[in-house]
């Protein structure tokens, strides 16, 4: 319950208890996250992927130099309340480099002040396309919308000759709505309607209902991961659509893997395109994942806002290294700029230099039966190091 | 309402006491540099608590929708400002204020045809309304995602806002300065004192003659006013507006800010933000569960034992200490 | 053409689901406002509390369904009782200003102890298997439970209905709204009324809430999300009327979900916006009494 407390107080504990040398130095880190409200599980998951990494890597470090890490709440997609954590963050407690980012409001309201305080923002989770254009300060180590999206109405337009598109209403909702429309039509499918669905506590039943009504062969969907995404789940299955043949599709955040267990039967057969599947074979994530379930408890599965935020550790851990503790942000940025990783637990992901964005592999998964519990299984990698197509599309960086 | 012990007095000369609160602040630039935008911020809900004590402390007028003022005012400077590229800090807040006047007045004269649930309702009303058309109109108020690009100019060319506050500090306690100015004036005044009467025995007020309707209109209008001119304020110094703005919530904190320092009275509206953002950045960040409970307890005890806030239970204590020998 | 009809029926039905469960939830309100003249801002704590009462019932101690609505009121009920003897009742000839400030804390200590009871989270819904699925009439599918939502409201209010037009309780519940005072003097025990009106409709509340807690979700922030909603019922239907709430129950739950279905742009506006229109046009409600 008071997670935070607890956790704070081990963490404070465990860095007194450490022989700290006269030269030692503690490199401040600011995290805004989500820890608190209907969305809860998303920060905590996030934090969690933090304080392991922080508590498996401490060799990583240059001798000497202590990462500290302030976390804060920022209650869900609050904007102001966002940038008022980061504004004190900075201003307060000196941190030298700003993460977190659970939602693309928190991280556009805080964009300006990483600017104008010269802080590098390494953005763990919000995953809409122009959020890194809006500082020179940011790079995100997470995901696009448009990266998932983008290959989905590709690959989608091979198989349903229509589509019905629902959204939530805010940046990363309209981005996979773009995202996909242009990649159905470009490969020949129709859409036969759309929708945006508020972002705050919608009931999903009346926007699934005219999807139905509009008789598509498939409903491309994309809510927040987490709650919403069960609850979407519940009312495609409520509404019969797939008795009524309508496949359920959509970027992976519809079938994040932490809460798979919670939608019953429903998603068997939904297929997603995405970057991070817990149930991913290969070598770097079975060790993220056993190193996850030791810490956190068989029954507990990390969701890709984890790796968002374990590679976004490792993000900076780099930075830190390469500047052997002394932390310049002009230095920082061009390091984070040329930063990669052949082994993260989502496969090979590096930053593209030019963006400052994530560039990664997309997977085609299904959602099966996988030792009696579903699973999001990668089905086959359906594009390699995917650079952020907006951007490339718009010309911006 | 029940009346509460030296709300206000006859003489409308400043007291000495009066200037406590100017010198705290200005002592507070100086010595505490690093919360400069928590100050902001206080200053800038005294002055929409002021406002909103106007209508519910001194008219009597129960309403949860001050928020849609506040709202308005704040997305009005933000949209000139991020989308109609009017950067100059006196504009955007004079259009923050007139926003506010037109919805208070249009509002007001019709809804204070009406009472108490009605009432009430009609305000929860308009402020969801406004909310839904901030959330929707995308376009121009960046809905969900919030309004960001808010560019505010150096005040007269050479005050930036900077990340640490110490424009916006100086800018907003200017303005509160203004605004106290006037409700005080206001309040001592005979349309003040006529208030007074109308919150006090409306049905006596009709039998003299005086025009009820139109003195609350007024009086709501003014109010509005100043919370559209503290919805501009809190624009300017985010540089950034969110739905939050609009939120029941925030008018329910507010709410419970003019309470906790007294209702009724001016500087009930100055203790009240200072004491509950003071304790909330305190407090509420380790503990947000405890917060809550601890705001809504505190709630229900004023009301069952200390009607007149903090100042009201200062004034017993002194009251008491008088009357030892 | 055909389309059109299907989707009317589609509004026409999830509306109605939605207007019942708003109606069973807001009646106690109704008439608690008309009985007592307090206006209970905290009522929608009683129906989050009925919420959590039936998914606890049925998640942690394994309860049937039929026994998980029926604690959902009675628990909620005898909570109220308490909660009206040692607080309310002491603020029946307090201001409207305190009467709303105290309903406010109560709101925000509810949230808070909801909040750490049960975390954040939506609670989920386990409906037993009866209730699941699909049931067919008339050649269409229409969810199960939301039929049995329909249905179990309108029983209920049936039965609510009789009880106020058939019962001495009832009578005396009219009596009292019309003239407190008159009732009073020909020997009403109107203390006690309250308190057993008072638990009644909270108790219902407490149904509705856990009875609608898959379109209304629980979660701690319930009580502040939904107030203008219950509030909008009570005041378009009427205070201390039946009939009225009724009305504005179905009448918002049934515009609303086609707002949703057909103007999803537009969000609840066109609602708030009809609401403000009625309002104006009687301020009293539809059904409403005094001026």
């Amino acid at each position: 319950m008071n997670y935070l407390a607890l956790n704070g107080g081990a963490l404070a504990l465990a860095l007194s208890l450490c022989a700290v040398p006269a030269a030692a130095q503690t490199i401040k880190i600011g995290s805004v996250l989500t820890l608190s409200g209907p969305n809860a599980t998303l920060g905590e998951n996030m934090d969690r992927a933090i304080k392991l990494y922080m508590k498996l890597n401490q060799d990583k470090l240059p001798s000497g130099v202590k990462v500290e890490v302030l976390t804060r709440d920022d209650g869900g997609p609050n904007p102001d309340k966002a940038k008022q954590l980061s504004q004190e963050l900075i201003v307060r407690d000196k941190i030298q480099f700003l993460t977190g980012m659970t939602w693309t409001p928190n991280a556009m309201s805080s964009a300006p002040l990483a600017t104008e305080a010269k802080v590098p923002m390494v953005i763990m989770n919000a995953g809409t396309s122009v959020i890194t254009t809006m500082s020179p300060y940011i790079v995100r180590v997470s995901f696009t919308l448009w990266q998932s999206s983008l290959p989905m109405g590709t690959w989608a337009a091979k198989r349903f000759k229509t589509a019905y598109v629902a959204v939530s209403d805010f940046g990363p909702g309209h981005d996979a709505e773009a995202a996909f429309t242009k990649g159905f039509t470009d490969a020949g499918g129709k859409v036969v309607g759309n929708v945006r669905i508020p972002l705050a506590n919608p009931d999903f039943i009346p926007f699934m209902q005219r999807a139905k009504d509009a008789k598509p062969e498939a409903v491309f969907a994309f809510v927040p991961a987490g709650k919403q995404a069960t609850a979407i789940m519940k009312a495609y299955g409520e509404l019969g659509l797939d008795k009524a043949g309508v496949k359920f599709i959509g970027p992976g955040d519809i079938t994040t893997d932490e809460e798979l267990p919670n939608m019953g039967d429903v998603p068997l057969g939904v297929l997603t395109v995405f970057h991070y599947s817990a149930a991913a074979t290969r070598p770097a994530n079975k060790a993220f994942i056993a190193a996850w379930k030791k810490e956190y408890g068989e029954n507990s599965t990390p969701s890709f806002m984890s790796v968002g935020a374990w590679d976004g550790m490792d993000a900076i851990y780099y930075a830190i290294r390469e500047q052997k503790g002394k932390v310049d942000p002009d230095k920082t940025m061009e390091l984070l700029r040329r930063y990669k990783n052949p082994n993260s637990p989502r496969g090979p992901i590096s930053i593209d230099p030019d963006t400052r964005d994530i560039v990664q592999n997309e997977y085609l998964r299904e959602v099966r039966r996988v030792g009696g519990k579903l699973a999001n299984v990668e089905l086959e990698t359906v594009q390699t190091a995917v650079k952020d197509p907006w951007k490339i599309i718009n010309n911006k960086k | 309402m029940s009346t509460h012990a030296g709300g206000y007095s006859a003489d409308p000369r400043v007291r000495w006491i009066e200037f406590l609160p100017w010198i705290v602040a200005v002592a507070a630039f100086f010595a505490l540099p690093e919360y400069l935008s928590l100050g902001a911020r206080i200053l800038i809900y005294v002055l929409y608590a002021l406002s909103l004590d106007l209508i519910v402390g001194y008219a009597g007028i129960i309403t949860l929708g001050h928020s849609a003022y506040f709202g308005l005012g704040a997305y009005v400077a933000g949209i000139l400002a991020a989308k109609a590229g009017f950067h100059d800090p006196f504009v955007q807040l004079a259009a923050a204020g007139a926003a506010g006047a037109l919805l208070g007045i249009s509002t007001g004269a019709i809804i204070l045809r009406t009472r108490a649930l009605t009432l009430l309702m009609l305000t929860l009303a308009i402020t969801s309304v406004l909310m839904e058309v901030a959330n929707k109109a995308t376009a121009l108020t960046g809905g969900a995602d919030g309004l960001s690009g808010v560019v505010v100019a150096p005040i007269l060319g050479l005050f930036k806002f900077d990340i640490f506050g110490k424009t916006a500090y100086l800018y907003c306690l200017l303005v509160l300065l203004l605004g106290w100015w006037l409700v005080r004036k206001m309040i001592y005044s005979p349309f003040g004192t006529s208030l007074r009467g109308v919150r006090e025995n409306s049905l006596r007020m009709h039998a003299i003659g005086a025009p009820v309707y139109w003195r609350l209109v007024l009086v709501y209008t003014l109010s509005a006013t100043i919370a559209g001119v503290a919805g501009g304020l809190i624009t300017q110094t985010n540089q950034f507006v969110g739905l939050n703005v609009l939120s029941f919530e925030s008018a329910g904190e507010l709410l419970v800010m003019l309470i906790l320092g007294g209702v009724g009275r001016i500087y009930g509206a100055f203790v009240g933000p200072v004491v509950y953002l003071i304790a909330q950045d305190l407090l509420a960040k380790q503990f947000p569960e405890y917060w809550y409970f601890g705001i809504g307890t505190m709630l229900v005890l004023v009301v069952m034992f200390a009607r007149g806030g903090i100042l009201g239970i200062l004034d017993g204590t002194l009251a008491k200490l008088r009357r030892k020998p | 053409m055909e389309a059109f009809f299907a989707s009317l029926v589609s509004v026409a039905f999830h509306g109605t689901a939605l207007g019942m469960i708003l109606y069973v939830i807001s009646v106690g309100l109704s008439v608690t406002m008309g009985l007592m003249g307090f206006a209970n801002l905290a009522h929608g704590v009683f129906a989050m509390a009925g919420g959590y009462v039936l998914t606890t019932a049925i998640s942690r101690f394994g309860a049937p369904f039929p026994l998980a609505l029926v604690l959902a009121f009675a628990a909620v009920a005898a909570a109220s009782v308490v909660l009206e003897r040692l607080l309310y009742s002491r603020l029946y000839t307090a201001s409207d200003l305190e009467q709303v400030l105290f309903t406010i804390g109560l709101i925000f200590v509810a949230v808070a102890v909801a909040r750490f009871i049960y975390g954040t989270l939506q609670q989920p819904v386990v409906l037993p298997d009866y209730l699941k699925g699909q049931f067919s009439l008339l050649g269409r599918d229409f969810p199960t439970y939301r039929v049995f939502i329909i249905v179990f409201s309108a029983a209920m209010v049936a039965l609510l209905w009789f009880g106020v037009e058939r019962t001495r309780w009832g009578a005396m519940v009219r009596a009292t709204v019309d003239n407190r005072a008159m009732a009073q003097s020909v020997g009403i025990n109107t203390r006690r009324l309250f308190t057993l009106t008072f638990a009644l409709g909270s108790g219902l509340a407490g149904l509705g809430g856990g009875l609608g807690a898959e379109i209304i979700a629980i979660q701690p922030t319930y009580p502040f999300e939904n107030l203008v909603y219950f509030l909008v019922v009570v005041s378009v239907g009427g205070l201390g009327s039946l009939r009225g709430p009724f009305v504005a129950a179905l009448l918002i739950g049934i515009a609303d979900t086609a707002c949703k279905y057909w103007l999803p742009q537009y969000g609840a506006f066109p609602i708030y916006v009809a609401t403000i229109a009625v309002l104006l046009w009687r301020p009293a409600g539809l059904f409403g009494r005094h001026a």
